[in-house]
């Protein structure tokens, strides 16, 4: 018998005009959690996916306890007891938690839905492994930790021996990256085998046996975790030493950039408001970061300054100008750049070109028009000198369709046409989600380099170690108040969290420094 | 209260072929792909059921065996119908080509079909097929004698009944039963709401889809054969709109089969306002005004627009419907 429950041996898959993995050898062991670690595009949900048969590799074998096997299927995966938890969920969202889960692999009695007996064995389940769920619960209700506590339960219900994790921590805030962390740990003692996407190199450290780094699709190498360390990896993944943490200048900032005057913002999900009148300025020359946890208002605050959505009350105005009542454009015009939270809602046209994506906010300057028409030509050279410069990946360039990239290559894609924009102001919302380090680093340096020429930063974050690194000033929000005003020098993140927790609060109204 | 239950016996016979062609198109709907050739497909139905009666009249061997032959026609219209909505099916779900041209040609052709192949079966220039009446339930079936003065319950259950009623209720109940309480319904919606999502479960997104669109072809052929029935004077290559009626219908019924049924009664019931217009006492007759009995007619499709207006925004189409799956695609 041979030590490794699956192995995949020499695979190679290639998509028009990238290798997305080429050669590439993944040994599991059984019980082990194995860490699969690379930059964005460099072929990790590609390699999972062969082996979980969405796609089927050109070359290469896959292996099961020592025998070939062909996987050419979900259902094949599945009879060999691999599941998968993609990076976007694959989850029905008006079908209850229950159907979900038993979705592929009902239990019937002359084809009728035995629910009760379906409802007994996820009641045990995830008793056994705590993986708490409300089976009744539709799917769109419920919070994105709980989304994926059912998407493991749909792999534990099947009897699934080898789990597959595609960037299961991206989507959660730091309290729910920590219960999962235990999940996980659950999952091993249980003799699972774990494979597992991530960025976040103290995850891996955390809770991997074993990593597998993987660069521009080639496999780099397998490391001992005990034998290694952050920066070995990072190295190895990146090929060159990242700088984990920004240098930054102290600056001195100059005159008010955005003004935020008794802001109120209804709520979508209840009839409170999810904004209380809440008033703070961002400054020229400096990055100001709103800290919570997910749900205290801060969606519903930038929703109302970037123009989603109409506040109840307030002001708001960019440089002296009143612009509460402006329409998305004309902020847009007026210096207000927006790196926005669901990428593929509001930032992206999925089915478009990136070249299209990249001119969206500016494709009626006279610059990209000859005789009322588009001038492609000229619209293929602006987006082609962002590709290289900001250096967004893909397979065809500026013609890729933007749904096929990578998600971190997306990212890129906005930041990179908001950023040029040479905006007075930039908002970024969580704009290193599911992001490699080397991205992170990039995009960090990118929001100094706004501050560092006058312009000023706000910066929405869930990550406290993001929040302390980047910002000047932090505001924490906290059921759509401002509960308090640090600077990152003279804090800590326990007191963040203390406040972010609404465990504390001095409330700020006014919000000068 | 014999208007009364006129009125009500005619909004039945009116919500049946509403009631099997919206639910035809949810089953297309809700395994994803939007059925906009009901209308086309209807005529079909109603056509070859229809030369199917006619045929079993002139074999004189239909008027001996009414039931059976209904029964049997109502099979001849679902067939029919249902071949021809694999061609959208074919279409849409095979070659992913735009559902809505698919369906707008298949709605094209139908009529044009038909009356050539009226023409060619009955003569040049005979465009209607009649419709014999021996088709119609009476109380004789049930050994009742058929009274001169009918009371209410009798004048309302035998005015216009035909086994496509009680087949309509059975496909009702049986519907609500399949979408909701079993294995083929779960997946049928899943395909409809996130296709992906089925896929990486195992099950075959392109055969739910072709069984969805099946089903709709059968019973909007079975409806086409309803609406001739109920329209009275026998088949003339067209259903009069009833199939995009019926798209209203399943919109303003949220794509769930009992809120479909409750749809399907209230158009009906304004069109038979329109027709009895002249004989419902309390109406208002308008009679200032040059052709004031159309008014009434225009009722239910200005009705549909409005409550369209009202209801489709707040109403859930499946999450997938009308886009083409490609298991490549992420
Ligand atoms: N269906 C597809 N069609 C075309 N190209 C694809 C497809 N899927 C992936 N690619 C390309 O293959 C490469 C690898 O993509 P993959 O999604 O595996 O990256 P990844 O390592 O998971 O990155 P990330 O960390 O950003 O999720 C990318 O360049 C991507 O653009
Ligand atoms: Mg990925």
């Amino acid at each position: 018998m041979s030590d490794f429950i699956i192995e995949m041996l020499q695979i190679t898959k290639e998509f028009p005009g990238i290798k997305a993995n080429d050669n590439i050898t993944l040994q599991l062991k059984k019980g082990e959690v194995h860490a699969l670690l690379g930059e964005n595009g460099a072929g990790k949900s590609t390699l999972m996916s062969i082996l979980f048969g969405l796609y089927q590799a050109e070359h290469g074998e896959i292996h099961k306890n020592g025998q070939k096997v062909l996987i050419n299927n979900p259902n094949d995966a599945n009879a060999l007891n691999i599941g998968m938890v993609h990076q976007h969920f694959k989850l029905v969202e008006v079908f209850s938690v229950l159907e979900n889960i038993i979705l592929g692999v009902e239990p019937t009695k002359y084809s009728v839905l035995k629910r009760n007996e379906a409802r007994q064995k996820i009641v045990q389940l995830s008793q056994q492994y705590k993986l708490s769920v409300e089976p009744d619960a539709l799917i769109e209700d419920i919070s994105v930790g709980m989304q994926q506590r059912v998407e493991i339960l749909k792999m534990l219900y099947r009897d699934n021996e080898i789990l597959i994790f595609d960037e299961p921590t991206a989507v959660l805030t730091p309290q729910e990256i920590k219960e999962l962390m235990a999940i996980i740990r659950g999952l091993k003692a249980e003799g699972k085998s774990i494979l597992f996407i991530t960025h976040k190199l103290n995850e891996i450290m955390e809770v991997a046996d074993r990593c597998t780094v993987l660069r521009k699709g080639q496999c780099i190498g397998t490391v001992d975790i005990d034998q290694t360390s952050v920066e070995e990896l990072s190295r190895m993944m990146v090929g060159r030493p990242v700088q984990l943490i920004v240098d930054k200048a102290d600056l001195i900032p100059g005159e008010i950039v955005l003004a935020v005057e008794h802001l109120t913002v209804a709520s979508k999900l209840h009839k409170n408001n999810a904004v209380k009148d809440v008033s703070f300025n961002v400054r020229a020359g400096e990055i100001v970061c709103l800290a919570g946890i997910e749900g205290n208002g801060q969606s519903e605050l930038i929703y109302a300054l970037t123009g989603i959505e109409k506040p109840v009350s307030g002001r708001l105005t960019l440089k002296g100008h009143d612009l509460t009542k402006s329409s998305i454009r004309d902020r847009s015009k007026a210096g207000i750049s927006h790196i926005p939270e669901d990428r593929h809602k509001f930032g992206l046209v999925l089915d478009y070109s990136l070249a299209e994506n990249l001119v969206l906010q500016r494709y009626w300057e006279p610059r990209f028009h000859q005789n009322g028409l588009i001038n492609r030509e000229a619209v293929n050279q602006y987006a082609d000198n962002l590709i290289s410069k900001y250096d967004i990946r893909s397979g065809q360039g500026a013609q890729t369709i933007v749904r096929s990239m990578s998600g971190g290559n997306q990212q890129k894609a906005i930041v990179a046409r908001e950023i040029d924009k040479n905006p007075e102001l930039l908002i970024a919302i969580q704009p290193t989600r599911g992001l490699d380090i080397g991205a992170i680093e990039y995009i960090h340096t990118q929001l100094v380099a706004q501050r560092d020429s006058g312009k000023g930063v706000l910066l929405v974050s869930l990550e406290l170690d993001e929040v302390m690194n980047v910002s000047d000033r932090i505001l924490v929000i906290y059921e759509g108040n401002i509960v308090g005003e640090f600077d990152p020098k003279e804090t800590t993140v326990e007191q963040l969290g203390l406040y972010m927790a609404g465990a504390r609060r001095n409330d700020v109204k006014g919000g000068q420094v | 209260m014999i208007i009364l239950a006129d009125i009500i016996s005619a909004t039945i016979i009116f919500a049946i072929p509403l009631l099997l062609v919206a639910l035809g198109g949810m089953y297309s709907e809700r395994s994803g792909t939007i059925n906009i050739a009901l209308e086309g497909i209807m005529i079909i139905g109603a056509l070859f059921s229809s030369l199917f009666l006619n045929y079993a009249e002139k074999s004189g061997w239909g008027a001996s065996h009414a039931q059976l032959a209904m029964l049997l026609a109502i099979l001849v219209g679902g067939v029919t119908g249902l071949i021809y909505s694999l061609l959208l099916a074919l279409a849409s779900v095979s070659l992913k080509a735009d559902q809505t041209i698919g369906g707008t040609a298949l709605n094209l052709f139908a009529p044009a079909f038909a009356i050539v192949l009226s023409w060619a079966v009955q003569g040049q220039g005979q465009t209607t097929i009649y419709i014999p009446t021996w088709i119609k339930i009476t109380q004789a079936n049930f050994g009742l004698t058929i009274s001169e003065n009918p009371g209410f319950w009798e004048a309302m259950i035998f005015k216009n009944l035909y086994l496509t009623t009680p087949v309509a209720i059975v496909i009702l109940a049986l519907t609500i039963f399949l979408i909701y309480q079993t294995r083929f319904g779960l997946r049928l919606r899943a395909c409809g709401e996130h296709p992906q999502a089925a896929d990486s479960v195992g099950i075959n997104v392109y055969k739910l889809r072709y069984i969805g669109v099946a089903i709709s072809g059968f019973l909007a052929g079975i409806g086409g054969l309803a609406f001739t029935i109920a329209a009275g004077s026998g088949f003339q290559s067209t259903v009069a709109g009833y199939g995009f009626f019926a798209l209203a219908v399943m919109i303003f019924g949220n794509w769930n089969p009992i809120r479909i049924f409750g749809a399907a009664l209230f158009f009906a019931l304004f069109k038979v306002i329109g027709s009895y217009s002249g004989s419902i006492p309390f109406l208002p007759s308008f009679s200032g005004i040059k052709y004031s009995q159309y008014l009434y007619q225009m009722l239910p499709y200005i009705v549909t627009m409005i409550i369209l207006v009202f209801t489709s925004k707040k109403s859930r189409a499946p999450k997938a419907e009308g886009i083409p799956y490609d298991k490549g695609s992420r």
